[in-house]
Order: structure tokens, then sequence, then C-alpha cells
């Protein structure tokens, strides 16, 4: 058996930064996943805002991995071809009071170090913010907030990661855990792993992998969102990330702008006790439409495309980011709940850094490649462009699905960089993304995967093992 | 830019019927664009009966209704037709342009008709509470994987909303060996043509949930069951009258929206039967959702004379297209 220099659990946004990170230097690394593809935990259900960091209490941990993390996802997303807007975010006052938290959220953010904040008068949120609710007063205006594909930026970090030598596990889910001998054997569904050093990153699961080694100081308590899709026709609804004033337990319910183009409303926060479920709910749906409303005032709730429900690990108010003294060799990377997407590419370099502490050697390799090429994709470049690509590979012109723009070529790059289930295509590609849902595509991707990965069209699954879109074909029916 | 007379949207029934009128009405340049690999539409997944008594006095299927129609295209050589071709963009000044494996093209048209047809409301858009496993279909969808794909979606269904599709869905999973556990309705009558009612519920034991909605859709991976419950006048669930149904399927047969993307895109407007830029028309489902595919035909069939008005109107010297009145009378 081979033993690694780190085994990492869990691979969403934080499991592949830390391994993307860690690839820099001559180290064995695996990337151990439960389910059939990256980023299907917390990950997916991400908001994709990096924020600029306000919001946070000033000493926290999360609101300076969040400022840091800023800053290098600029760089990251260069590197890695995936698209990063900075749209900018308001946090509007709609009354006497709300100023006043204003300027107390705009003090403890400089505290920080969030650069550029400004308060912005009634006159500026007209002009800029045209169908922002006229009741408000101003805003606090926070220019380095963007918006990313958090789904994409998994993929992409993960593929560049295993360019530089990371080893990716999936459908590994870990039953136990031991210590001997200096080294961690992690007892999976898929194989055995051996590691000198782990790192917890199993997000809502964190803290049954740090039971399994003895720690059991903390509890990750999901806190559900739920999270409304508008139609890309809506595209122009905001031009900024819209926030009300936070409340003690989540930012509220925002305006999100999407990578994708398409506006989101919610999410609502609610804690509740089961992992797994993701459910939504008419009271979800009508609190964030009440909510959004109340930001701008003419979202119409017929414009809902889709929505899902995703969970926070919730572990306390901050971060949990720390070498356990009591297990050493082990890093617990537990409770990121947000701004965690913000702070991953930071969280990566504090994971590094402490296993450097810890005496793990970091030298760095001779050659790692920083860059991958970018992902094409039709619905974000003009006909010019994608006039030549057709010309170039004429699967470019051969649309799948009509209602995103997504062409065969795409589906079939998708599946070859690592897409396994129709999930897995979704979020690399759009396809079944649109306002048909899958109604028109579904057959055809259907039929690309099962052509690509070699398996019967029964076999392909929505998102893994129980989730097959179908379930028989022609003379099959009785089986 | 290469320049054509006419360019239809669309190669459904009401696209081929524009396109065999107005070349009968004297076009003689007419570019059919279909994002499919043949022609027909959605008629290609109906192998039920009941399509042509009306227009042809006769009981057809789909296909074969769909296949006179491809017929006559073929046989006017004036009638080109683009297939697996899809319109990523119209203009108001009649360009448009339309990606096909290998080539993007861009044409500037004399007139133009819209045939592009519908498309179902999903569960996203009633909004259902509940889960997101795999085993949610639209009704159409469920259609193609069984009639076009040989594969059967799942055995043990719900029909949610009385649609025709839903109901014709109902009787063809029947068919295919699976159980249809029940149709759930929030009105209290059928949304469907009575033949359907009759023909593909009745006659097969199907149970019909009038006044019902469901509550909830259960299931991790895969849908495990539904909750039901009985709705008042307004739609709300009446206490007490909840109870749950086991299945792994859930056909959405809840309405059809049509399909105006580009016409919204173009900024061109719909009014009542017209179009607000002259030369633009629209025809078949995407102006408004038809019962018979046979009603189709005849108003498309005035939809292609009408282009054909407006093009000879442009030919002649000192005439107006705008005189015209654009759309669909």
């Amino acid at each position: 058996m081979k033993t690694h220099d780190v085994a990492i659990i869990g691979a969403g946004v934080i499991g592949t930064s830390i391994a993307r990170e860690l690839s820099r230097y001559k180290l064995d690394i695996a990337l151990i996943e439960k389910e059939e593809e990256l980023a299907f935990g917390v990950s997916k259900s991400n908001s994709g805002i990096i924020h600029p960091g306000t919001q946070n209490p000033p000493g926290s941990m999360k609101g300076c991995l969040c400022v840091q993390g800023n800053a290098l996802i600029r760089k990251i997303s260069k590197e890695l071809g995936v698209d990063f807007k900075e749209v900018g975010e308001l946090i509007v006052a709609f009354n006497e009071d709300d100023i006043k938290e204003l300027l107390r959220l705009k003090k403890e953010a400089e505290l920080l170090g969030v650069p550029g904040l400004r308060i912005v008068d009634k006159d500026w949120l007209e002009k800029n913010e045209p169908n922002l609710n006229s009741v408000a007063v101003c805003g606090l205006y926070a220019p380095t907030a963007g918006i990313i594909s958090p789904y994409r930026l998994v993929y992409d970090l993960a593929e560049n990661a295993v360019r530089n030598g990371v080893e990716i596990f999936t459908k590994a889910k870990v039953i136990n855990i031991s210590r001997a001998d200096k080294y961690f054997e992690i007892n999976t569904s898929l194989d055995l792993f051996k590691s000198r050093y782990l790192v917890n990153a199993a997000g809502l699961f964190a803290d049954e992998i740090s039971g399994m080694l003895g720690i059991n100081d903390f509890k990750i308590k999901p806190r559900k969102g739920e999270e409304f899709i508008l139609d890309k026709k809506k595209a122009d609804l905001a031009r900024h990330l819209i926030f009300p004033l936070p409340s003690k337990v989540s930012k509220g319910v925002l305006i999100i702008k999407t990578a994708d183009g398409n506006p989101m409303i919610g999410p609502t926060a609610e804690d509740i006790e089961d992992k797994e479920d993701f459910s939504t709910s008419d009271s979800g749906l009508n609190k964030v439409l009440m909510s959004a409303r109340r930001l701008i005032p003419s979202i119409n709730d017929k414009d809902i495309i889709a929505y899902f429900a995703g969970l926070r690990p919730v572990a306390g108010d901050d971060f949990i980011i720390r070498h356990e003294e009591k297990c050493p060799g082990f890093i617990n990377v537990a409770g990121i709940q947000s701004p965690g997407l913000t702070a991953s590419p930071a969280i990566a370099v504090l994971v590094a850094n402490i296993l450097k502490k810890n005496e793990l050697a970091l030298k760095k390799k001779l050659i790692f490649h920083a860059h991958r090429k970018k992902t094409m994709h039709l619905f974000e470049i003009p006909l010019t462009k994608t006039q030549a690509l057709i010309k170039k590979d004429h699967a470019y012109g051969d649309i799948v699905c009509r209602c995103e723009m997504v062409s065969a070529k795409e589906i079939r790059d998708a599946v070859r960089r690592g897409a396994k289930t129709m999930d897995g295509v979704k979020f690399r590609t759009r396809a079944q993304a649109g306002r048909c849902h899958g109604s028109f595509c579904t057959t055809r991707i259907i039929k690309i995967l099962a052509e690509e990965t070699q398996t019967p069209l029964t076999g392909i699954t929505k998102r893994g093992r129980g989730s097959e879109i179908v379930r028989g074909g022609r003379g099959l029916i009785n089986d | 830019m290469i320049k054509r007379d006419l360019v239809i949207v669309g190669g459904g029934p009401a696209g081929m019927a524009a396109a065999v009128s107005a070349y009968e009405n004297g076009v003689k340049d007419i570019l059919l664009v279909e994002r499919d690999q043949y022609l027909g539409g959605i008629l290609n997944q109906c192998v039920h009966t009941g399509f042509g008594i009306n227009y042809f006095k006769e009981i057809l299927t789909g296909p074969e209704y769909a296949d006179r129609f491809i017929e006559k295209v073929k046989n006017i050589p004036e009638i080109e037709v683009s297939l697996k071709s899809i319109v990523v963009s119209l203009m108001p000044d009649k360009i448009i342009t339309f990606l096909k494996p290998g080539r993007l093209e861009t044409i500037k048209a004399k007139a133009i008709i819209m045939a592009t047809g519908c498309r179902e409301k999903t569960r996203e858009m009633v909004h259902i509470q509940g889960t997101r496993p795999a085993g949610i279909f639209s009704a159409g969808l469920a259609q193609k994987l069984i009639n076009i794909e040989g594969l059967l979606p799942g055995k043990e269904i719900i029909v949610v909303g009385s649609g025709d599709i839903g109901l014709i869905m109902a009787r063809r999973f029947t068919l295919e060996g699976a159980k249809v556990k029940a149709i759930i309705e929030i009105q209290k009558e059928t949304r469907g043509l009575l033949r359907n009612m009759v023909q593909c519920v009745e006659d097969f034991n199907i149970p019909v949930y009038f006044n019902h909605k469901i509550s909830r859709i259960y299931g991790k991976d895969r849908v495990e069951k539904v909750s039901v419950c009985k709705v008042d006048d307004n739609f709300n669930e009446i206490s007490g009258s909840l109870f749950e149904i086991k299945c792994d399927t859930i056909l959405m047969s809840v309405g059809l929206i049509p399909e105006n993307e580009l016409i919204e895109m173009a900024g061109v407007r719909i009014d009542g039967n017209k179009t607000s830029v002259p030369g633009i028309f629209m025809c078949g489902n995407c102006l408004k959702i038809y019962d018979l595919v046979d009603w189709v035909t005849q108003d498309s069939f005035l939809a292609g004379k009408l282009a054909a008005t407006t093009i000879e109107l442009l030919l002649k010297p000192g005439s107006h297209s705008n005189t015209m009145g654009a759309g669909l009378q």
C-alpha cells in the first residue's frame, strides 16, 4: 500500500483548494471524496459570492481569511481560467437606525482591511441600481465583491491539482480512521489509504471524521438555505450584489448575481438536525420572495426557473482551522460556512503553513503548472468567436441544450474532463440548467454520457448510484 | 450576408404548413430552419392516434400526420430545409442567425415566420415542496424516452395535472407494464380532451383525484413517494386530507408555455394575433396553445399566405409593407 504524505478528506472547494496549494510542493497527496463527483456536498449549493469581507467581526478568523481570500482568488481565477467578475456589493439602509448600523459595519470592515468602502446616497442608488426599492435611503458600497461559479472553481482547481500530481478518489466514504506508527490508516468504502498527515475538510461531516480520531469538541449543525434562481431574461435585475442589513444568523436574503447570468434570490437560514435534508418549502419561497421584494419590488415569482437548498456546516461563530495536538499530524478544517468560498484560497495557504509548522517539509517542485487552459463556453462568447470555433470543430455548432446554448462538443469535453453524472454535466456546462429544466436535452446528454463512459443508458444517474434517470429499456421492463 | 425571401423557424406542423402555403401563394425562395435532425416536431413522438380527423377526415398517428407534410415539403424544391439548425439571434430588421454542425449563418429575410412551438411547465414553475431527486419528468420528456429512445423512465407513476400529454402518457406507461398509481389534478375537472379522459384513463381504470395537489415530494436519490392533499377553491390544502402514495416517478403535465424567447430578444411585441414588426409573423403553439394539430395547420396556412402577400408587396415599387399589418389576423 502506498503511503501518501497528506490525505485530504472532502473534495469541496476547501479540500480541492488545499490539494491544489499543496501540489506546489514535492508531496504525495490523496484527495478523498465520498460522493460520485467533486463539489457534490456543501459547495454545489454555494451562492458563488466572493465577499469583500464586510459583515464579519474584526477579530474573527473568517473575517481575516475572507479579506485575504478575496485578494487571492483574482490570481487563482486567472490562472485556472475560471470567470471571476468584480461586481461590487451594496448593503442597503431603509431608515435612520439602519444608517447607524451601516456606519458600524463600515468601521468594522475597515478594521479588517476591506478596501474601497464608501457610503452612497439616494441619488447614487437611483442612478446605479435603478430597480432598487425607492424607499432605500443609502447604502454601503463595497467595490471588491465579486461572483464566481462555485462548482467550476472546484472542478478547475481539481483538474489543475491532478495535473500537478494530486490523486483524487471518489466514491470513497470514510468508515473509520486509526493512527498507528506515525501513520493514519483511513479505511474507506473504496480502499484503505495510508498517510502521514491528515486534513479534515469533510464539510457537514467534519465532526464525525474528527470524532473517529477522538476529537469531539465541536459539532457541525446544518443551517439550511433555500435559494431560488430566476430566468436569464432577468439578468439585468440588479447591477450589484444587494444585501439587507445582516441578522445574527445570516447575511439575510440577498439579490445575487451569478456567474451564469441568472439572478438568484435567497438564502433562508434555518437551523436543522438532518445533514441530508435538502428539501425546499413553500414557507421558504414565501419568505425569500417577501424579503427580496423589500430590496427589489418588481421581482416576479413567475420568473423562478429553479430552486435548491444547501446546508451550511456551522460549528459555532467562526471557522475551526487548527492542528490537533492530541492527535499529531491531524488538521481540522471545520465549520467553514460563509464566507468559506471566498476564504478558500487563504485557508489553503494557512493549512500549508500549519503543516509546515508541524514538520512537513514543503519543498517546491521544479515545475508547478499554475495555469490551465480556460474551458470554452459558448454562452459567454460573442457569435463571431462562436463562428471561428465551429469552423475549427463542427461539434460546436451541434447545440444540445438550447435554453443555455450548450454544444455537443462542450458536453463531450466535460465528460472527458471528469463529469460522470447528469448533475456533473449540468454544473460544468449549464446544460439542463435553463428554463426547460432538461425537458429537451436530457435524452441527448444521457446518450453522450453513456457513449463516453461506456455505460449502458440505464446506468446513467443524476448524481450517483441510486439516482438512475431511467429504470429500464425495451425488453428490460420485467427485469 | 445571404438574402432570402422567407425564413421559417421551426419544422413542426406549423412551420411546414406555413412553408407549403407560402409557396402556394407565390413565394419561391423559402428556408425552413429546424433544430432537430428531422422535420415533424413533437408529432414524431406522438405515436398515438387521433390526429387529422378534422383536416384530413382520417384518423392518423402523429408521425403519419407529420409525414403527409414532410412529403409535400420534400416535393417543393423552392423550400430548402436546414436541419440540426438552431436560431440564436433574431433582429427586428429581419436578420436571423443560426448555428448548425460546422456552420454559423446569418440571413437577411424579407419576411420571417416564427413557428417555434411551446415547452412544458416544469415542477419548478408550479413550485412543489420537497426534495429534487431523479424521477421527475415533464410528460413530454417521458414520451420521448419511451417512444423514441425505447427507455422506460419508471415503474410506479404519479401524473401531476391532467393535460392531454399527461393523460396519454398514463395510458402509454400502463401499456408498457408500469403501474400508474394516480393522476392528481388541482382543478375540479380535466384540462385535457374528453376523449383522452375516456380512452386513456377510464378504459384503463387509472384513479384520478380532482381538487387534489401534491403537497410534497420525498426521496433522496430517486423519487420514493409523494404526499397528496385535497384543496379548497383557492387551491389551499384542506387540513386532515393528507395521504401518501409510493411511487418512483412523477410526470408533470401542468400546462404549456409558448417558446417566444427569440421574439422577446428581438424586442418584438406580441399584441393579440399581431407582432409589432411588419414582416415578422407567428403561427402554431408559439402564438397560442392549441388542442388539435388540425387547427394549427389551418391557421399556419394563413400565416404563410400573409407572409407571401408581404413579400409580394415589397416587390411592387411604391408600396409599403407596413400597410399590410403584421402578424396573424
